[in-house]
């Protein structure tokens, strides 16, 4: 019983890392209509540049993490500038395309300048760090803080679309570019400041990644998916159901693990397929969706 | 098109005969080149066959899929499974593969269809892993380090290597010719215009009484099963299957760069993409990284400026084409 107890709990806390990894995709696609192939090795290459940056800094990963955010950020802003503007509007094929490019790009350009060896972030001792629940169950203090992130991310996206004037501006580019234009909406502005927001999302799902699990430069598909099944197992458009639906991926993928550690991943895209079957429109569907 | 319309019929056929030459030069390899040539040939043709049916998927029916590796690998699997469970001929897997990719693709379909444009996209990704992950755990393959093709079924294929090797190139071939006139009868039929109306304007497709799930459903079936009969070739020539080799996703990338570098949308396009991209691994390919980079680099450059491809750049405004893929009633 306490072994069910404890996967759900791991699952838990792994579900909050998968919402990090859905935001910045459930983001771009709300506000472009675009699906940013590259978000996965966007959120490696987030953890690379922190783990190289809290090194030249002196090792702390927070500082790694505001370094590799800012960095991302703006990467961000320039690569829809220069870029991914051209590919919005030309359908669906067009922006796939590019995006899934700049994916093979991104994952052989960071095999170019990183080794193809697995790294892992050093965040000390709050690694190691955790308090037992009783019945066996123990919640490791940095999942738990992940898991926060999450929320915290999520909130802070909600209060920016609602109750901010940016927030306004993205939610009427997101409606109609155009007739947003003709209201004085710099529509490439926002969509790239939306990019940058996004990919600095990526930079810290990418540290919390780095220290919890190893990485390596070909890991970054795997993340897209994880992120991907979260959008839509929580309902396309919905952030708490993105949380939720990182939620049921980590949870599938411990009773996944449980039975055996080769079916970990099997578990959670069973789980997406499954849930894709039953519930298209996923657990919390946004009303006007529906 | 209408300046294409008015175009002698001379200009085509001259095209045809062209193609005609080219098939019989590469048929005749077998007499004149060696074992290399032969074996580079054959992978060129299932690259160029894989590139044209992800072509008629995103550049026809408006199905953009990154998991066609899916299909691939049903299809070697579904070869490598026959072949080593029963003591059936090995040449009889291929039908074998094609029918197992298109029983695969059904469900997929079912599933996948539920998804939108580039969410589409992802989820055939995802269906790819899936099988993947599920094709490790066949211990009677190997699990997830794989399994090498029986020497007594290898020679149940033909008795000598040369003969092998000729053999599996005639396949891959005959495979790449089929697919490509299966392509322009169904571009040209009745069904192609339906298709490519679905393609420019779904809502007034369906106006017209074109039954969109269905034709999507059974073009994305077919596909799956020339995917998968290619997947099976592929193998056969390799002796040995693996999940990481068969699920890769490198088989939709490869498809991905010819098609768009080619020119998505035209049954010309991939030839030239193929081309393109065979001369650029065999120049460059010892640089890794770097080439897949540059490789990416060129699609991405080719999608945002020259979205016609090396086609579209070569025929330029004349529109002149060699497989008229006009319907003909």
């Amino acid at each position: 019983m306490s072994a069910w107890l404890d996967i759900l709990v791991q699952g838990v806390l792994l579900g909050g890392l998968y919402a990090l990894f859905a935001a910045g995709l459930s983001l771009v696609f709300g506000v472009m209509r675009v699906v940013n192939i590259a978000h996965g090795d966007f959120i490696i290459a987030g953890a690379y540049v922190a783990l190289a940056a809290g090194t030249a800094l002196g090792g702390h990963p927070v500082a790694g993490a505001l370094v590799s955010m800012l960095a991302l950020g703006a990467a961000g802003y320039l690569l829809q500038r220069l870029v991914l503007q051209r590919a919005i509007g030309g359908g669906v094929l067009r922006a796939v395309l590019v995006t899934f490019g700049l994916s093979v790009i991104l994952r052989n350009g960071l095999l170019l300048v990183a080794s193809p060896d697995s790294r892992r972030i050093d965040a000390g001792a709050i690694e190691t760090m955790g308090f037992s629940l009783g019945g066996g169950v123990r919640v490791g203090v940095f999942p738990l803080l992940v898991l926060a992130l999450a929320v915290g991310v999520i909130l802070a996206l909600q209060w920016l679309t609602y109750r901010t004037a940016f927030g306004r501006s993205l939610r009427a580019v997101a409606e109609d570019p155009d007739t947003a234009g003709l209201m004085g909406v710099d529509a490439q502005r926002v969509f790239a400041l939306a990019m940058a927001i996004a990919l600095a999302i990526a930079a810290l799902a990418g540290t919390c990644m780095g220290i919890r699990t190893t990485f390596d430069p070909a890991a970054g598909p795997e993340r897209l998916l994880f992120g991907f099944e979260a959008v839509i197992v929580g309902g396309l458009g919905s952030l708490w159901g993105t949380l939720l639906g990182g939620v049921c991926i980590g949870v599938a993928q411990g009773i996944g693990a449980h039975i055996d550690p080769d079916l970990q991943q099997l578990a959670g895209h069973l789980a997406f397929l499954a849930i894709l079957a039953l519930r298209p429109a996923g657990l919390l569907p946004r009303r006007e969706d529906a | 098109m209408s300046n294409d319309a008015m175009r002698p019929k001379g200009h085509v056929r001259a095209g045809t005969v062209l193609l005609l030459l080219a098939v019989a030069v590469l048929a005749s390899l077998p007499a004149w080149g060696g074992r290399r040539e032969l074996h580079l040939c054959a992978e060129f043709c299932c690259y160029l066959a894989l590139a044209q049916l992800w072509n008629l998927l995103a550049g026809y029916a408006g199905l953009v899929s990154i998991g066609q590796q899916a299909f691939v690998g049903v299809g070697a699997y579904a070869l490598f499974l026959g072949c080593v469970l029963s003591p059936m001929p090995p040449l009889l897997g291929l039908p074998l593969a094609a029918l197992a990719a298109a029983l695969v693709a059904l469900p997929a379909a079912w599933l996948l269809f539920r998804l939108r444009g580039a969410y589409f996209a992802i989820g055939s990704w995802a269906v790819a892993e899936t099988l993947r992950l599920a094709a490790s755990q066949l211990t009677v393959l190997g699990g997830g380090s794989g399994k090498s093709l029986p020497i007594g079924v290898v020679h149940a294929i033909a008795s000598t290597r040369g003969v092998r090797d000729a053999l599996l190139f005639w396949l891959s071939l005959l495979v790449l010719v089929g697919v490509m006139a299966g392509i322009l009868w169904l571009l040209r039929s009745r069904t192609g215009l339906a298709l490519t109306a679905l393609r420019d304007n779904p809502a007034t497709a369906a106006s017209v009484g074109i039954p969109a799930g269905r034709l999507k459903l059974a073009v994305f079936a077919g596909a799956a099963a020339a995917t998968g009969l290619v997947g099976a070739l592929l193998f056969l020539n390799r002796l040995r299957v693996a999940p990481d080799a068969a699920f890769d996703l490198d088989w939709t990338t490869n498809a991905m760069f010819i098609v768009v570098i080619g020119g998505l949308g035209s049954l010309e396009g991939p030839v030239l993409g193929a081309l393109f991209f065979f001369a650029c691994r065999e120049l460059f390919s010892q640089h890794g990284a770097a080439y897949l980079v540059a490789m990416g680099a060129i699609a991405i450059t080719m999608m945002l400026w020259a979205p016609a491809g090396l086609w579209g750049l070569l025929r330029g405004s004349r529109g002149s084409s060699l497989f008229d893929t006009r319907r003909r009633p």
